[in-house]
């Protein structure tokens, strides 16, 4: 993918994020809060399980154009899947980041971060969701 | 002015951050060097003639902060690892102490986490009350306003003598002057003022100040406490250890060493102490109204230029000082930060340690200018040409 492809991707994710939307007063949801050490960004995601199976997804907050574009990412990669395969796909997605082999099928249009690996600085604004949401899953896996 | 005294500035950065910390002059970094190589010592133990170099330097270090805030006596300071550690040791070592239920301390919500989260634990310690002075519309302490805060039962007033975000410039002499005739004792925190305007305590009558000296050109992990001698006297050390006491016995007895002494238990940052010795020479040396003015003029000159940078928000362009916070209108000021920074431009973006503003400024997120005496109007040009190419800010950081 070039990166005038992979830019407009993330853009896209950016300004017009897939699945913005507050659950608050929904008890159907978990909400996963994620901030990060600066306490710059900070989303709240909400997820909807039912027989194992992620539902629902979605997300509000601040955040930075990486941040938000990925969670944005993140949601429409995870929605229908279930536990399992969500988190099998962000150990995926972290191999990639950290530079590891990775299977790039499974991550579609998330493989747009892969150069992060070479950005320190910016390797946490682009795991801080994935892994507040890794955390949540990981203790309901069946 | 003085760049070349900086060895960091060799580096082809545009250094806007001084708030958060200053770079080091070359004197600085030799004042430390030449202790770790010429007279490495413990302070206050031993009876050879380096060790009574180290004294000879350490101890020297209070005088220069004393003269430099025009204190009285050098014993009323007390070294500290910085101001964070300088406000703990007075809040629990003084005022959890002479404190009771129902008293009232008057911060204001554009305070640095440091002075704020001492006063919320001593609250629920032993049932203080934290309130807030109103800030104007300029985000503002105006003494009608702390009038207006005080009761019968205040006893406290801390407030930053410079804020970390909106840079304001407190009336504190007056703030003392009134605190006093209604018997309320008040903390100056001259972390982001130390530097950048002259501070005396005894024009001011201030009964409390916390410094760090890596906001004033000199090392981390090294700051002061000065107060009136008989209120730095019934601080009670919040450290217990070596160096500190006179004599102790195996049934628990101990007595304590004098005042400044019982406050710095353990072994000091000597090095660091030293380097804030020639910090403070540094900026003697300069003259902090040569400083003052000259960012006073750096900050009129960024914000006539920031001003028309189209689709700007700048949040404190009323307030006089050497801090500009700002945001460009759909840009997360982290992205604005970085877009900077790929430009060797360092400016701080997030809320400054400052989380309750946002009820001020209704934005959780800025990015912050905060001008040193290094700073240059080529430097801001070259930030103003960055910012013009804002268009470009995606391509170059995605």
């Amino acid at each position: 993918m070039d990166s005038n492809t992979k830019r407009n991707i993330i853009l896209n994710n950016y300004q017009n994020p897939q699945n913005r939307k507050r659950h608050d007063n929904d008890k159907n949801y978990i909400k996963i809060n994620s901030r990060n050490i600066s306490c710059i960004d900070n989303i709240d995601l909400y997820i909807k399980i039912n027989n194992n199976i992620i539902t629902d997804i979605s997300f509000e907050g601040e955040a930075c154009a990486i941040t938000i574009s990925s969670t944005s990412i993140l949601t429409n990669l995870v929605k229908g899947k279930t536990i399992d395969e969500a988190l099998n796909i962000i150990n995926n997605y972290n191999n990639m980041i950290e530079g590891k082999e990775y299977n790039q099928e499974k991550l579609q249009d998330a493989i747009v971060y892969a150069d992060i690996s070479k950005q320190p600085s910016r390797k946490t604004c682009a795991t801080l969701t994935w892994n507040g949401l890794y955390n949540k899953l990981l203790p309901l896996k069946k | 002015m003085n760049r070349e005294d900086i060895p960091m500035l060799k580096q082809n950065i545009i250094y806007f951050d001084n708030g958060a910390t200053t770079l080091k002059p070359q004197t600085v970094i030799d004042a430390e060097v030449d202790y770790y190589s010429n007279y490495c010592a413990n302070a206050h133990r031993g009876d050879y003639k380096i060790s009574q170099k180290v004294d000879s330097m350490y101890e020297g270090v209070r005088s220069k902060i004393r003269k430099f805030i025009n204190a009285k006596e050098d014993s009323e300071i007390a070294f500290t690892s910085g101001t964070t550690d300088g406000i703990n040791k007075i809040v629990f070592g003084y005022f959890q102490n002479k404190l009771n239920k129902y008293d009232e301390v008057l911060i204001t919500e554009s305070e640095h986490a440091s002075n704020i989260l001492p006063w919320f634990i001593l609250e629920k310690k032993i049932g203080i009350k934290v309130k807030y002075i109103k800030l104007n519309n300029n985000n503002e302490v105006t003494i009608e306003n702390v009038k207006k805060a005080i009761t019968p039962n205040t006893k406290v007033i801390s407030v930053a003598h410079i804020t970390n975000v909106i840079g304001d410039i407190r009336p504190i002499k007056e703030i003392c002057t009134l605190a006093h005739k209604n018997n309320i004792l008040v903390l100056v925190d001259g972390a982001q003022s130390l530097s950048h305007i002259k501070t005396d305590v005894q024009r001011d009558d201030i009964d409390f100040l916390v410094g760090s000296a890596h906001k004033m050109y000199g090392p981390t992990g090294t700051g002061f406490i000065y107060a009136k001698f008989g209120l730095l006297d019934q601080i009670t050390p919040t450290t217990y250890g070596g160096g500190m006491n006179a004599m102790f016995l195996n049934n628990g007895y101990i007595e304590l060493r004098e005042i400044p002494t019982r406050l710095e238990a353990g072994t000091p940052n000597i090095a660091g102490v030293i380097g804030m010795g020639a910090a403070i020479d540094y900026l003697e040396n300069i003259g902090i109204e040569n400083i003052s003015s000259h960012e006073h003029n750096l900050k009129q000159y960024l914000l006539e230029r920031l001003k028309k940078i189209p689709n700007i928000e700048i949040y404190n362009e009323k307030n006089i000082g050497s801090i500009v916070a700002f945001n460009i209108k759909d840009i997360f000021s982290q992205d604005l930060a970085i877009y900077l920074d790929k430009h060797n431009i360092c400016v701080r973006a997030g809320n400054h340690c400052a989380k309750i503003l946002n009820n001020i400024f209704n934005v959780n997120n800025t990015c912050r200018i905060s001008f040193g005496f290094y700073n240059t109007t080529k430097e801001i040009d070259e930030l103003i040409k960055v910012l013009n190419n804002i268009d470009n800010i995606w391509k170059e950081i995605l």
